[in-house]
């Protein structure tokens, strides 16, 4: 049945996690590794995301950690020879290679077959123009834009489309002189003014206000189709599919409707010839069956991650099969075993997707949503109600929410306007204009969401409005407490409610809702994913829980051999993939030794909600409530709480308060390093050092403690995830301005400030420990100076350049934190070091971001170590030291800002990057090149630009300077740089800020013409002016897609390493081969 | 919403609310995991003497279309002219409803036909409990009433007779009709009358004993139905006095006219070249069976509503499977070796379901 010619393939990955590609192709390249392992066939990746799941041992028989490019990607293929390739599996990163390999004839030239769907289609779908004329070719409506000369030309496309239509001027930036037309008379006096701003006008049929439906349909060599899911967005058109919350299947659409989209998707998707999966996404009149094809991407996608957990069926997995050869008749489906892997899921159940913005992250960006994505991660609710399903997800994205209702009152002028300009808030604003008396019809005239929605949504405040009246919770009968739960309310959102929390301490309050609730014998039920709505009976292991249900699916084994592993939740800045490789290596170290894997977990884009990655996986939330529900279902031996980042380490003290067996070092111990004042306690009694600080609660506290440090400090609350909130004062004003910001996030916790002490250097400990004791550790430098925050910065391991003594002290200073912590597991300690002057910055009893990058590099999984020492089995020591490795790792970070309009592209103490890649290589200059290729650099071929910020930071960048001239580089610099190299004997031409303006030449007209390749543009200061200063510049950097660099140290090792290095020198080295 | 009761025979209750007609029923409890459809699934006669439980949780969302009626007789939107279910059983009633066709909600649609609805179930366990046991007899009870309805009756009775037509009706197509189809109603679903027009046949549709031997026409075709087939035994005479007649008339060398069944017409077809019927367990009732074509590597999805099927092992020597159940091996429809005569026990017609399979119409026509 399948090509036995096929004995090795080649997978490409997709790189860092960036906004728009993110976790979903760890675990779509997870699954079709996996496929393919199954046959017996010798897989290679190439990946630089040294954080995921696909590029740990035993995923890929081979592993090369290099960007995803056409140059190294041929240099695979040279030395693998592989017989195939596979392109879907990694995104648009992998598509876009896959197709440039196919046009330069790489493939053609290496003899490499393209497995799944054909190239051509694959470009048939990419290029608008091919894309439309090939539907054409079947009748299927696309939506098509009429260039238009002159009115009457303009009044006959619209007349032929039908109004509205939207009209725009060809050639115009920024939208100018376009809008929308609902009759004849609004297009004469529009087309009139798009004339007057160019020659052309473009006239559209306008869908504002369409529904936006998406279908995943799966196809095989012998033009079998099925059609997987289909979503429906919860947001009109207009809003980026990526940006709207997502409803699975569909809620509003008739059977008549849901089987024309369906059918049209079978038919597209034969025309075009796809072999594997894609989806097809329509824009759908919401008066008449009317569509459009939007889009169609031949490729797996961050839906089909969406629809393979939301409906069980695991799209990747089948794809990669089909792929090879298979019928989907030869398949069987996975979750029940028995039945054909040819079938439609039935669910029962809803599921919702809600995205997650981190856009406070960004200085100046743009918050209203639209055709462009924003957001970082998702996460997906299972409920049984849509209420029950919006509620989780709302509490699911970890942004402060206790569901639709009961959170803190949002503050909006115009209630109006901010329904009309959707930004993330969205949710909230319609809570908000509900709340205050508006109509579900009015919200629907000015948001276009669907009545049945908006509906659920009112149910939702009306049951909350009814509890607010009962006035005090023993007034709460059997009946609405029931509805409230069916309806996804928390006992916490119970206990605001009905006015208790305000009463008494939450918690306290909360743990009364839930007896109380308990003695009505009011409990969630679990219920399997099962892809044929209990038609057949199922093993699945895939669970949630619901309050609509009487029975749970599962019987419970009671024998206290479950070990629950708790993820790490929705993908955001400061926390995604890498928490996800440390949840799947503590799930299968519990597996192979014997136990009952337990997950819970709820981001869809993870392998750890791969129902196959444990023995039990609840796709719930990360609640105390929730939590607890499983625990007290479970019975488990023990919960691990250290390897999914800051949401399970926050619910430590909590339950352990329960009694619950926390695995690891103790609760206690947790919060003796979370809490500030503990943990400086205890570092004074220990005798190790930290940057001065205090938690203070007044403003003339704060000043006081300031005129005893100076300035720069840095502020910021207890309890962070990646620096949220945090920021660097270098003045009065900016203090006194953020502090207004920060003491709105944080009532429990005052705000801490503390020494800021520049040019240090910033050094990370990863290490394991049992009872106290060190069992294994990495130590690794960041290449930036301590002030970029260290998800940002450019990491390198083993250190290169500090110094012994410094090691020496690390080693002591660890010593003695995990002793007095009493750690058992994996820590992470930050450490500023001033010459050879140690300051501990923070302490994590918990895996870092860095642990699957030290564990890679140093080829031991330094999880699975913590893992067996949480569970009190046997291990090995490792007898592996960091400094007798022969090569080095760079890890490097990725940013977003392309996506993120008008954000400032400059790094500083919050967290900014969304993804990272870590590469090896034989010396630092070989690793930093891959690491920087993979995020997006390019060795520039023209110009340089160069501002280099302060005194200090300018003779960092001398010698860089310097070589750039010895290469032939033509260096531009703004007015202090330029006099700074001059001075120095560096050639240079002097280049202008915008704000000079008349002065020629402007560095902006040199970006545009792109005659600099590259921009070096360091700010001196944090302050507002400075920033403003070089805003545009780095801004026009990003929008020109000119590679830019914000730190004198990361760049002049990049300058280094590519005047040392050329690519071709790089060696191309697997993992194992190092 | 009055608070009511599931009780099945076996003793199981479940608790819900009634949003529908309230008067207590019963009759045999079936459940359908489609996502979407309800309006055609409570129309479709094949339903008659049922209770419909829906897996999937929210009902109502669209609410319920215009009970218009086309220039031709057959209602725009339904499957038939009334409500053929007995009730319907659900999880999360939708009391509101948002949809630019709809014209009534489906709780207010009940209470005008007067079927029960009732929600708050916990459709999942009770369908559970279905597949375990196999279908069984249920009856909704209203909490404050007593228990005083008898208990239904489903195997044995003949529903067909209940739900078929009375007299012939004719039914002609818009363009020039070139070709007559019998159709043998036997709670024939609109879409099949529907999928004919469509392709410019004039359909004859006869009552399900009616001796369609004596008519003039083209092409036999046999449609779906409720029930227990062996109640169709004047049908399965008239199908066999049909076969036999055009065997006859092959031998000597004259044009044999074709024949097409769906789901009770496949039953009846096979019942009529000689093979067996049996009840499954549970019944197929759903939008996402998968079928392959025996002997090929094709595969289709189909939409189902059947409590029997045709045993393959039972079929005579010049009659063999057509289409196969790919989950559990059951008979999806037969077809004759050497004659234009074949079915399906899936609904090629849909509404509700996907409609790929939608073709079988046009071999049929070709055939004629």
């Amino acid at each position: 049945m399948i090509d036995s010619n096929i004995k090795k393939v080649l997978l490409l990955g997709s790189g860092a996690l960036k906004i728009g590609e993110a976790g979903e192709f760890d675990y779509s390249g997870s699954q079709a590794l996996k496929a393919l392992k199954e046959e017996g066939i010798e897989t290679v990746l190439i990946n630089p995301n040294i954080a995921t799941v696909q590029t740990s041992e035993g995923v890929a028989d081979k592993i090369y950690f290099l960007p995803v490019t056409p140059f190294f990607v041929e240099k695979v293929i040279q030395k693998e020879k592989p017989q195939g390739i596979l392109l879907a599996f990694g995104g648009q990163t992998a598509l876009n290679c896959g197709v440039e390999l196919y046009q330069q004839k790489i493939l053609e030239k290496y003899n490499v077959k393209v497995l799944g769907t054909p190239v051509q289609a694959i470009i048939d779908t990419e290029d608008r123009e091919l894309f439309v004329k090939k539907l054409d070719e079947i009748d299927v409506k696309t939506i098509k834009s009429h260039a238009c000369e002159t009115i009457e030309e303009a009044r006959k496309a619209a007349a032929d489309l039908g109004y509205p239509v939207i009209i725009r001027a060809a050639y115009a930036l920024g939208g100018l002189g376009s809008g929308f037309c609902d009759n004849e008379e609004e297009l004469n006096k529009l087309a009139e003014k798009a004339f007057s701003f160019s020659p052309q006008v473009l006239v559209e049929k306008s869908l504002k206000g369409w529904k936006e439906i998406e279908y995943e349909v799966v196809r095989d060599r012998f033009d079998n189709c099925i059609t997987v899911c289909n979503m429906e967005n919860f947001d009109p058109l207009g809003i980026h599919t990526g940006e709207s919350i997502v409803i699975a299947p569909s809620q509003t659409l008739t059977n008549s409707e849901y089987h024309k989209l369906r059918a049209l998707a079978i038919k597209i998707i034969r025309h075009i010839g796809i072999v594997g999966e894609c989806n097809v996404q329509y824009a759908f009149d919401p008066n008449s069956e009317d569509y459009r094809v939007i889009e169609v991407n031949a490729r797996l996608s961050r839906s089909s991650a969406l629809a393979s957990k939301a409906t069980g069926y695991p799209l990747a997995f089948v794809a990669a099969k089909l792929g090879l050869g298979y019928g989907l008749f030869d398949l069987k489906n996975s979750v029940t075993k028995t039945t054909s892997a040819f079938f439609e899921p039935a669910l029962d159940y809803v599921v919702c997707k809600i995205p997650r913005w981190d856009l406070g992250k960004f200085r100046g960006v743009d918050r209203e949503l639209g055709s462009s994505m924003k957001s970082v991660g998702e996460v997906m609710a299972i409920g049984r109600t849509f209420e029950e399903a919006i509620q989780k997800g709302l509490r699911m994205i970890g942004q402060g929410l206790h569901g639709f209702v009961g959170n803190k009152e949002l503050k909006i002028d115009d209630v109006e306007a901010a329904l009309k300009a959707p930004t993330d808030k969205r949710v909230l604003v319609v809570e908000k204009a509900l709340h205050s008396g508006y109509t579900v019809d009015q919200i629907h005239d000015l948001t276009k969401i669907d009545k049945w929605f908006l509906q659920k949504l009112q149910n939702i405040l009306n049951t909350y409005v009814e509890l607010q009246e009962k006035g005090a919770i023993q007034h709460v009968d059997v009946e609405l407490m029931r509805r409230a739960k069916v309806q996804g309310f928390t006992d916490f959102q119970i206990s605001r409610a009905v006015g208790l929390e305000a009463l008494i301490d939450p918690e306290i309050a909360t743990k009364l809702v839930r007896e109380l609730r308990k003695q009505m014998g009011i409990v969630p039920v679990v219920k399997q994913i099962d892809t044929l709505a209990a038609e057949y009976p199922a093993q699945t292991n895939y669970l949630y829980l619901t309050y609509s249900g009487v029975a749970h699916d599962i019987a419970y084994e009671n024998d206290r051999n479950s070990i629950i592993v708790l993820g790490s939740g929705a993908y955001r800045i400061g926390s995604s993939v890498e928490f996800d490789w440390c949840g799947v290596q503590a799930l299968n170290t519990i597996r192979k030794n014997g136990y009952r894997s337990v997950m819970i977990n709820y981001n869809p884009e993870t392998v750890s909600t791969d129902y196959d990655m444990c023995d039990r996986l609840y796709f719930d939330e990360l609640t105390f409530e929730r939590v607890m529900d499983i625990i007290e279902l479970e019975n488990p031996h023990g919960v691990i709480v250290s390897t999914g980042g800051q949401i399970p380490n926050n619910l430590a003290m909590r339950l352990d308060s329960e009694r619950v067996p926390i695995l690891g070092t103790s609760a206690k111990s947790i919060d003796n390093a979370e809490d500030r004042d503990k943990f400086s306690a205890m570092c004074d009694r220990i005798g190790v050092d930290q940057p001065a600080w205090a938690a203070l609660t007044s403003m003339d506290d704060i000043n006081q403690f300031i005129e005893k440090v100076g300035f720069p400090v840095l502020v910021r609350p207890s309890y962070v995830l990646s620096g949220a909130a945090m920021n660097v004062c270098s003045n009065q004003d900016e203090l006194e301005r953020f502090l207004q910001l920060a003491a709105n996030i944080s009532k429990k916790h005052p705000v801490v400030v503390s020494k800021f002490h520049e040019h240090n250097k910033e050094i990370e400990m990863d290490a394991v420990a049992k009872d106290g004791e060190i069992i294994a550790y990495a130590i690794s430098e960041h290449i930036e100076f301590a002030g970029v925050h260290s998800g940002d910065a450019t990491i390198q391991f083993p250190p290169q350049k500090i110094y012994v003594e410094t090691v020496r002290q690390i080693k002591k200073v660890s010593k003695k934190i995990a002793k007095e912590l009493n750690i058992s597991g994996p820590f992470n300690i930050q450490f500023l070091a001033e010459q050879n002057h140690l300051r501990v910055i923070e302490c994590n009893l918990r895996a870092s971001r860095s642990f699957p990058f030290v564990s890679k590099v140093l080829k031991l999984n330094l999880i699975e170590l913590a893992t067996k020492i949480m569970l009190g089995l046997p291990f090995e020591r490792p007898e592996k030291n960091l400094f007798d490795l022969d090569y080095v790792g760079i890890k490097a970070s990725q940013f977003s800002f392309n996506r993120l309009q008008k954000a400032d592209p400059v790094l500083g103490v919050d967290m900014a990057s969304t993804g990272e890649v870590g590469c090896i290589g034989d010396d630092t200059a070989s690793a930093l090149l891959c690491a920087m290729l993979s995020v997006g650099h390019r060795i520039p071929k023209k110009g340089i630009l160069l501002s280099t910020g302060p005194g200090k930071q300018k003779a960092d960048m001398l010698r860089a300077a310097q070589q750039l001239i010895e290469h032939g580089y033509q260096l531009y610099a703004t007015g202090g740089t330029s006099r700074y190299l001059a001075e120095n004997g560096i050639e240079n031409t002097l280049v202008h800020w915008p704000s000079e303006e008349g002065q020629q030449p402007q560095a902006l007209d040199l970006l545009h013409s792109h005659d600099i390749d590259m921009v070096v543009n360091v700010p001196k200061n944090l302050s507002v002016g400075e920033l403003t200063n070089g805003y545009k510049i780095r801004r026009a950097a990003i929008d020109l897609n000119i590679p830019l660099i914000t730190n004198s140290r990361l760049a002049s090792a990049f300058i280094d390493a590519f005047c040392t290095k050329s690519l071709d020198d790089i060696e191309i080295k697997a993992w194992s081969e190092f | 919403m009055k608070n009511v009761t599931l009780l099945l025979e076996d003793g199981t209750a479940f608790h819900g609310k009634s949003f529908g007609y309230e008067k207590p029923v019963a009759g045999e409890v079936v459940f359908n995991t489609a996502m979407m459809g309800y309006p055609e699934s409570l129309t479709d006669p094949s339903y008659a003497g049922q209770m419909m439980v829906l897996t999937y949780p929210l009902v109502g969302n669209y609410g319920v279309p215009a009970f218009s009626i086309e220039s031709n007789g057959i209602a725009t939107f339904m499957e038939s002219e009334k409500i053929h279910a007995e009730a319907i059983i659900v999880s999360d009633y939708s009391t509101e409803y948002s949809h630019w066709n709809a014209k009534e909600s489906l709780a207010d649609w009940l209470k005008r036909e007067h079927i029960p609805g009732i929600t708050g179930i916990d459709t999942r366990q009770l369908t559970k409990v279905l597949r375990e046991h196999g279908v069984m007899m249920g009856k909704i009870l209203f909490d404050d009433e007593p228990n005083n309805i008898p208990t239904a009756q489903y195997e044995g009775v003949n529903y067909i007779a209940k739900v078929s037509c009375k007299e012939v009706i004719h039914y002609q197509s818009n363009q020039n009709n070139l070709k007559k189809v019998v159709l043998v109603d036997c709670g024939v679903k609109n879409n099949i009358i529907r999928c004919l027009l469509k392709r410019c046949v004039e359909v004859i549709r006869v009552p399900w004993d009616y001796d369609f031997n004596t008519l003039d026409f083209d092409g036999l075709f046999l449609a779906n139905g409720p029930g227990d087939p062996d109640t169709a035994v004047d049908t399965v005479k008239n199908i066999k006095k049909f076969l036999d007649a055009e065997k006859a008339k092959a031998e000597k060398g004259g044009k044999v006219r074709p024949c097409m069944g769906i789901c009770m017409g496949n039953q009846l077809l096979s019942k009529a070249a000689g093979a067996k019927i049996y009840k499954l367990k549970y019944g197929h009732r759903s939008h996402n069976q998968p079928v392959q074509q025996v002997g090929t590597q094709r595969c289709f999805i189909t939409s189902q509503n059947h409590g029997y099927a045709v045993d393959s092992k039972t079929l005579p020597s010049d009659w063999e499977p057509l289409f196969v159940n790919m989950n559990d091996g059951s008979n999806e429809g037969i077809c004759h070796k050497k004659f234009p005569w074949f079915s399906a026990q899936f609904h090629p017609e849909a509404a509700s379901g996907p409609v790929d399979t939608e073709y079988l119409f046009d071999d049929f026509v070709k055939l004629l």
